[in-house]
């Protein structure tokens, strides 16, 4: 498989390319969709097809400057623009600036008598004024399956359909197809025989009652591309594909550092804190003081004057305050300036995949140095154990692109072996530090050791530490506790 | 009230063959059933491409019965007199 990140153009056969502009799909096509060639999207009712065609066309006029047509078999102009604007997509906008113009196709069998032989020279006459009008270069027909419906005489369809996909090559134009998914074919009518360059299968389904979207590209003539299944989200800003390769060492590495707040314990990373754009695991039982480790980070990346996203999924937003104002972590202050924000809720109120929608559009939105995940954990209890543990791995992987520092807390159960999550996640992260409560005497004494921190010395030392009026504080493990043992 | 109560229009890409027969066709069976009563203007979407969204013309030829109303749609190259008859309301 091709590691090689490209952009318009195929690595290996130079196939000419049409970036979609879709986070993530370009990516998995190395490039786009084929260029004069018409794409086959497929799926079952509200996968996504419509969204992803119009935002194939969106992105095309906005970001690729291509004008496009949406010719539209199923929606109305009114009602498609009222479904974009939730999207952030202006579609009257578009079409004043003459970079999108959309025709609404109505057919009703009923009102139609049909008598001795025709053609669809109609709808090819529309199309290419339509295309005309605007010089576009993209195409969606959406879906030219209402076709079926509309006509008795299938054999003058299938003859007039081969037609239009070749007109639409000779024209050139970068063409989207939309099918509803069929029993045994891939499409209801079997679209798949006349689109042959590029078929994306759109798959939608709830798995213990966590929806879940996968993107699939079935085949794609002439180019390399992802095999594997992916999942995708639908946001506030359209659609996000998520492969799992796109930690595919393009991620920028830094040598710069962020403090951790904790003055030994930045002593303890090589005197200077965490990698920027790291991530970073706190792993403890419960009432280790995890979230203390997160709030203390927090405050020192405020105080710096950057910005910081914290996921609370245990504690709201108040709750979190107070408690941590009790150990001189004033997190108000910074909520109140617009470094902080908290966004709490519970990770059984939703599934894994809209967690990871929220997380994805507050990060853009926030545009945070730092986020912190508290606790990581929580999440898998929202999906199927295997989902969870891709899922995470694409949390990190997205947010390391992004260039963002993650702090995540991970409470386990059995503090002394190591648990699935443990497992799952620790492999990801770049450093880990484990915190404990260890009996000594009659009381429990907090213990610390940074497993590892890569690409840094560290202390390898299990420390003792103490969480006080004023903040965290690591010391050394005191002979006494020697003795006690 | 003049008689012309039957407004046709047909709607063609180009004059091909299928369209001059439906022409044809529509011409003679207006001729036989609604003599005085009709008027037929064709419309050629390779000139007028933009008319082609205002009736929702996907099929070529496609008749279009404007009054009286309602409006019928009749496909095709209209070479089943009894089919044109039916479409356009003309018998059961």
């Amino acid at each position: 498989m091709a590691k090689t990140k490209a952009a318009g153009k195929s690595p290996d056969t130079g196939l000419p390319k049409s970036l979609s502009g879709i986070q993530g799909l370009d990516e998995i096509t190395f490039g786009g969709l084929p260029k004069g060639r018409p794409t086959l999207i497929c799926g079952g009712p509200g996968c996504g097809k419509t969204l992803l065609a119009m935002e194939f066309l969106c992105r095309g006029a906005l970001e690729s400057d291509e004008p496009g047509v949406f010719m539209a078999f199923e929606e109305k102009e009114e009602e498609l623009a009222k479904n974009f604007a939730s999207l952030g997509f202006d579609l009257a906008s578009l079409v004043r600036r003459k970079m999108l113009a959309i025709d609404y196709v109505y057919i009703e069998r009923s009102e139609i008598e049909e008598t001795g032989e025709f053609d669809l020279e109609g709808l090819f006459v529309r199309l290419g004024s339509a295309i005309d009008s605007i010089g576009a270069k993209r195409v969606v027909l959406d879906t030219i399956e209402a076709l079926f419906s509309g006509f008795s005489n299938e054999s003058i369809l299938r003859a007039e359909l081969r037609r239009l996909f070749r007109w639409l090559k000779d024209r050139g134009v970068t063409a989207i197809i939309t099918g509803e998914k069929g029993e045994t074919l891939l499409t209801k009518y079997g679209l798949e025989e006349y689109v042959a360059d590029c078929v994306i299968l759109l798959d939608h389904r709830v798995n213990e009652q966590i929806a879940t979207r996968r993107l699939k590209i079935i085949k794609y003539r002439g180019s390399s591309h992802i095999t594997n299944e992916v999942p995708f989200l639908i946001g506030s800003r359209g659609i996000s594909v998520l492969p799992m390769t796109s930690l595919c060492l393009s991620s920028v590495v830094s040598s710069k550092r962020l403090s951790t707040g904790i003055k030994s314990l930045d002593a303890m990373l090589g005197e200077r804190g965490y990698f920027r754009g790291s991530s970073i695991l706190v792993s403890g039982g419960a009432g280790c003081g995890k979230t203390s480790f997160g709030a203390q980070f927090t405050d020192s990346v405020c105080r710096g004057g950057e910005r910081v996203l914290y996921f609370a999924f245990e504690e709201s937003q108040s709750q979190l305050a107070r408690d941590m104002r009790s150990i001189g972590i004033g997190l108000e202050r910074w909520i109140d300036e617009g470094l902080l924000r908290i966004a709490a809720n519970r990770a059984t109120l939703c599934g894994l995949e809209m967690h990871l929608v929220m997380l994805h559009d507050a990060v853009k939105d926030f545009k945070p140095a730092v986020v912190c995940i508290d606790p990581i954990t929580t999440l898998i209890g929202a999906g199927v154990a295997d989902e969870a543990k891709a899922m995470l791995a694409r949390i990190l992987d997205f947010l390391k692109n992004e260039g963002i520092t993650v702090l995540a807390t991970d409470l386990n159960q059995a503090a002394a072996a190591g648990d699935a999550a443990e497992m799952c996640i620790s492999s990801l992260c770049d450093a880990w530090i484990k915190i404990s409560t260890e009996p000594q005497g009659h009381q429990r004494r907090r213990r610390l050791v940074i497993i590892k921190s890569r690409g840094m010395k560290h202390v390898q030392q299990e420390k003792d530490f103490e969480i006080t009026d004023d903040g965290l504080r690591i010391n050394d493990i005191a002979e006494a506790g020697k003795e006690a043992e | 009230m003049k008689k012309s109560t039957y407004k046709l229009l047909l709607y063609v890409a180009g004059a091909t063959p299928k369209s001059l027969e439906a022409f044809a066709n529509l011409k003679r069976i207006c001729e036989g059933h609604l003599k005085g009563q009709y008027s037929i203007s064709v419309v050629d979407l390779l000139v007028t491409p933009k008319l082609a969204k205002g009736d929702q013309i996907v099929a070529i030829p496609t008749l279009v019965r404007r009054l009286p109303p309602p409006l019928k749609k009749i496909i095709g190259d209209l070479s089943n007199e009894q089919k044109v008859l039916v479409g356009l309301n003309l018998i059961d």
